[in-house]
């Protein structure tokens, strides 16, 4: 998530890096947990994360350690999390993303197979555009799944999990398995249910305004950072297809430059070299923005529809206090399983209480870290934003230089 | 072929017989039907220009005396020429290099060959040129240019005289022509081999030209006059302009010639003479003392030359409703030129109106070895939008797009310095109404029949095998060939960035709206600020990425696609020197067989057909010989239109890059500025 756009070169996962990503959707850094992805492999269908840790707390057998972690076991984690009923008034961190180089893997092939149709130039040039591509969807997906790992360590309650350690420490395979179709169906169901539910508990008007404002608020954004999120995608896409235009009209310039027998040959070399390097310069900036705006907005939408999760849960829980509620009354009616009711209706109103106290902190606090991440990536897309075009107008300002004084 | 041999020691023969013999199927022309059925088009605009040319321009060069000298030949002409000018003559003669054809081809049509060559000494005896070197002997100018008209309208119609005549005039045509090429070529004694292939031909020329007899009498005038004024243009040439007006005049003059038919040639050409003398010896003064002008200077000059025509093409406005409807553009031209009636004047024109220009253009000059310009394609698709009349953002941009089209067509075809002669030019561009263009219909019979002969051309094409003897040729074809072809690829990837950037600004746009929405629902007031504010910049790049794309498309890819267009054309020129090519080799092969033919009959002793063998033999020789020039001729013109074309083309290229680069610095230029406002608002996050 917090990358620092792809001009930092091979070495993608540099100190720094780690920083600043840790800061970005934490409020506070605590020395007593750090967690990072210190290096990653990518073999055919899976990519292996090294997720290296440095603590000080005493449940940890070592100071510093490195364990090697599947996507599987990440979702595994996130899940543990999710059904655990102790952390249901938490919001509890998204779980990051499935790596998806498929579609890079496509094109890797598909090139392979033109190999024929075009010039040395135009395959080298196309490969390195490829791989570059590959390489950051890569990076995007280690930081992703960091963003992950730091903030279960930040947050007060689940980096005490026991899971959680586990899945730091413990260095042989989690033997995770991925869920079976049987597992996926009645996930499924519950997914249908929850929703349906959700609809119901989300008609209820909420005896506290602070939170029936929060849902109010939470079911617009969400909508809408996901149309958002949607839209900077293919806003994104088509400035990366303009970069890719940009570098086939350089390379053609170029041939036209070799085959010109006349002055003018002098010239389209020029602009092709003009474009090369302008296109470069596009393709950045289409992934600088990637990186800031696009990730940003995804990364918000998972983590608004943590947040409603999150206030289902207290919604579900107030209506089935409200439910207890009328039961003991009709129970006191009746006079009959009096004892019963009340104990289901304390049960239900701790469970209610406990969950409103903590959502209450996790929202602002949701809050206060998104503004601060906002705030962050704006200010960065803008600076990148603006040394993009600088350059560029460099770039013109001085080949046009060029080309007057040759006419 | 008489002719070139009689031209004396061509030290470049290469270069020099192309030259030489150029156009001589032009010549032949002039004498056909089709220019004399045109020269009955009354045009009274044709025998304008001389008056002008010749009274304003030379007023500004030369001393006074000079030009009352000179205007008085042209008093006379404008009288003497009849109205009905061949039309069809004012092409073939445009060109300097034409006329030289034209000087040749005629001795040849009218046989006096012999005679001109040998004695060309005696050839001006006859009454045109008799008189003026009595009078060029007193050295004095008014002389010869009094008299040179006097002897024109004397002896009106004796062929040998004309022909003589014709030789004349090219000799001053050719010494003139140069002049200003042997300024161009001083600067760079070592400049290369482009450069110097049209150089070497204007050497070439001077040489023979000097030397041979015929020109004597006008070469020595030519010499003589300096004498008089080369303070004049040596003084003052550099400085203020003059020289362009030497330029000016120089193509006038050529305009002049080219309003000549064999008919009234004489005439004229006796008016033209001391005209062309007159600028000559400036020129040549100046070539010769102080060429300080670098070449770019002169190119430079030149094509202000050309474009002292200004054309627009404006206000598209459908006329008539439903499938009948048509779009009629504003041809606004603006001028000095002499050769029309007034500095601006306007018509409307439909699409077809142009398609039939190119039409006319085409069928005449095509076969000459020129580039015609072809105009922009006929779009049914395109066209039938704007006839349902749906107000579109689509349709308004095909109607830009042809606008613009159209205006770049028609300045193509007015840069060209032959093809701003041709009178369907000028009707084109001056004329109120234009009868309508029938065949450029696409779906008429004449279409069908123009797809007919394309389908045949190409068939025949395929069947010539020529073995290219020339190397330039060989080269260049092969490298229009490339070139076409890579300009195809890039301008489908330039339409491909069109696209995406279109399609980019309507994402951004989109996206836009999604943030401000993004922001009307943040709960934090300086985020939701923030956010609003970004949604805005988005809009502005929206608004950005839009005129990028416009500008893609109107200064890159439509100059690509006109040069795909254009390299056509110069495919086209390659073909039709092919086909002169078959066409001699045809002849060849028949000479061949009837040589067979006599062999035979002698051998069979059959004296009476044997005369017939050989009247055919001679008849063959005859054709062989003319067809072998053609080619030569189409071939100089073919290799100096592509000279023009590449120069014209590196000009576009780069004038239409810079701009194109221009505009994308001030894109860059405005998301700096939009970026700048925008980070302390996003810094103002809190």
């Amino acid at each position: 998530m917090m990358q620092e756009g792809l001009d930092d070169g091979p070495d993608f996962l540099s100190e720094e890096d780690r920083g600043l990503r840790a800061v970005n959707v934490d409020l506070q850094t605590d020395a007593t947990l750090q967690v990072d992805i210190s290096d990653a492999l990518s073999e055919r269908d899976k990519v292996k994360f090294t997720v290296h840790t440095k603590s000080t707390l005493p449940n940890f057998k070592q100071n510093e350690f490195s364990v090697v972690r599947q996507h599987e076991e990440f979702i595994w984690l996130h899940d543990s999390f999710v059904e655990n009923e102790e952390y249901a008034g938490y919001i509890i961190p998204p779980a990051p993303p499935r790596p998806d180089f498929d579609a890079s893997r496509e094109k890797l092939q598909k090139l392979g197979e033109g190999e024929g149709s075009m010039t040395k130039e135009e395959f080298t040039k196309m490969k390195q555009e490829l791989e570059a591509e590959y390489l950051a969807i890569f990076k995007k997906t280690v930081a992703m799944h960091e963003v992950f790992l730091c903030r279960v360590a930040a947050h007060p309650v689940l980096r005490k999990d026991l899971n959680f350690h586990v899945f730091l420490e413990y260095n042989q395979d989690l033997s995770v398995r991925g869920k079976n179709k049987k597992e996926k169906l009645e996930d499924f169901f519950k997914n249908v249910v929850k929703s349906a539910d959700g609809v119901l508990v989300a008609g209820v008007k909420d005896v506290d305004d602070f939170f029936e404002h929060e849902k109010t608020f939470l079911l617009e954004y969400h909508n809408r950072v996901k149309d958002s999120s949607a839209k900077s995608d293919r806003m994104i896409r088509s400035h990366k297809s303009a970069a890719d235009d940009i570098n086939r009209i350089a390379s053609t310039l170029y041939t036209l430059g070799t085959q010109d027998s006349t002055d003018l040959c002098k010239f389209f070399l020029k602009v092709s070299e003009l474009f090369e390097k302008t296109r470069k310069i596009e393709a950045r900036v289409a992934a600088d923005e990637d990186l800031k705006l696009a990730d940003l907005l995804k990364y918000y939408l998972r983590e608004s529809q943590a947040a409603k999760d999150l206030l289902y849960r207290r919604g579900r829980a107030l209506v089935d206090y409200e439910n207890a509620n009328k039961a003991l009354d009709k129970a006191r009616a009746k006079n009959k399983d009096v004892l019963q009711a009340e104990t289901t209706q304390q049960v239900c109103c701790q469970k209610f209480e406990k969950i409103s106290e903590s959502a209450k902190q996790e929202l602002i606090d949701f809050k206060t870290r998104r503004v601060a991440a906002f705030r962050k990536n704006l200010v960065e897309l803008a600076e990148l934003e603006l040394k993009h075009a600088k350059g560029n107008l460099q770039l013109l300002q001085s080949c046009l230089g060029v080309l007057k004084g040759d006419t | 072929m008489a002719a070139s041999s009689e031209r004396s020691p061509p030290p470049f023969p290469d270069s020099e017989e192309p030259e030489l013999l150029e156009d001589s199927d032009e010549g032949a022309d002039a004498f056909t039907g089709t220019s004399i059925s045109e020269m009955d088009s009354p045009s009274p605009d044709s025998t304008k220009p001389p008056k002008d040319i010749f009274n304003e321009p030379l007023e500004d060069i030369f001393s006074d005396p000079l030009s009352n000298i000179n205007s008085e030949p042209q008093k006379k002409v404008d009288t003497k020429i009849p109205s009905p000018s061949s039309d069809e003559a004012v092409d073939l003669f445009s060109d300097p290099l034409d006329d030289d054809s034209e000087v040749v081809s005629s001795p040849e049509v009218q046989n006096p060959m012999p005679d001109l060559l040998n004695e060309p000494v005696q050839a001006p005896k006859s009454d045109v040129l008799g008189e003026p070197p009595v009078h060029k002997n007193a050295a004095r100018q008014q002389d010869i240019f009094e008299d040179p008209p006097k002897g024109s309208s004397k002896s009106s119609s004796v062929k040998k005289a004309a022909s003589a005549e014709l030789f004349s005039d090219e000799d001053e045509e050719d010494l003139f022509k140069e002049l200003p090429k042997v300024v161009t070529k001083k600067p760079q004694p070592s400049g290369p081999p482009v450069d110097v292939f049209t150089e070497v031909k204007s050497d070439v020329k001077v040489k023979p030209q000097v030397k041979d007899d015929p020109t004597d009498l006008f070469a020595e005038e030519a010499l003589t006059a300096p004498a008089p004024k080369p303070s004049a243009s040596s003084s003052s040439s550099r400085t203020n302009g003059v020289h362009s007006e030497e330029h000016d005049l120089f193509s006038e003059a050529t305009v002049e010639l080219s309003l000549d038919s064999p008919r009234n040639d004489r005439k004229k050409k006796d008016a033209v003479k001391p005209s062309v003398s007159a600028p000559v010896a400036p020129v040549a003064s100046s070539s010769s003392k102080a060429p300080s002008k670098t070449l770019e200077e002169l190119e430079e000059e030149e094509s202000e030359d050309t474009f002292d025509l200004n054309i627009s093409v404006t206000n598209p406005e459908k006329v008539g409703d439903g499938m009948n409807a048509y779009m009629a553009y504003k041809v606004s031209t603006q001028t000095s030129l002499t050769m029309f009636r007034s500095k601006t004047f306007t018509v409307r024109r439909r699409f077809s109106d142009f398609l039939g220009l190119y039409e006319k253009l085409s069928e005449k000059h095509l076969q000459n070895g020129y580039i015609v310009p072809p105009p922009p394609e006929k779009s049914i698709l395109g066209m039938t939008k704007v006839k349902v009349g749906k107000e579109d953002p689509s349709s308004a941009e095909f109607v830009e797009r042809r606008r613009a089209a159209l205006e770049r067509y028609l300045q193509r075809v007015v840069s060209h310095p032959s093809l701003l002669q041709d009178p369907d030019v000028r009707e084109f561009l001056e004329k109120e109404e234009l009868p309508r263009a029938v065949s450029t219909q696409a779906l008429s019979g004449a279409g069908f029949l123009k797809m007919l002969n394309k389908a045949t051309d190409a068939v025949s094409k395929m069947t010539i095998k020529m073995n290219e003897q020339d190397v330039w040729f060989d080269e260049k074809i092969q490298d229009v060939e490339n070139e076409e072809q890579h300009m195809r690829k890039l301008h489908v990837m330039v339409e491909s960035l069109v696209n995406h950037r279109k399609e980019l600004s309507g994402n951004t746009a989109v996206f836009a709206k999604s943030v401000a929405m993004l922001g009307s629902s943040e709960d934090n007031t300086a985020l939701s600020r923030a956010l609003s504010q970004l949604a805005e910049v988005e809009d502005r790049i929206e608004q950005l990425h839009q005129e990028q794309a416009a500008n893609d498309f109107f200064t890159f890819s439509e100059l690509l696609a006109d040069y795909i267009r254009l390299l056509g054309a110069v495919k086209g020129c390659f073909d039709q020197r092919m086909k002169a090519w078959q066409r001699w080799q045809d002849a060849e092969n028949m000479l061949q067989k009837k040589r067979e033919v006599e062999a035979k009959l002698l051998w069979a002793n059959k004296p009476d057909k044997l005369q017939q063998a050989k009247d055919e033999i001679a008849e063959w020789e005859a054709k062989v010989t003319q067809y072998e020039r053609e080619f030569e001729r189409i071939s100089a013109t073919v290799r100096k239109e592509v000279i023009r074309f590449d120069k014209e083309k590196a000009r576009d290229f780069k004038r239409q890059i810079i701009k194109y680069l221009e505009s994308l610095l001030n894109s860059q230029q405005q998301l700096i500025k939009y970026w700048e406002a925008f980070l302390p608002e996003a810094k103002a996050i809190a």
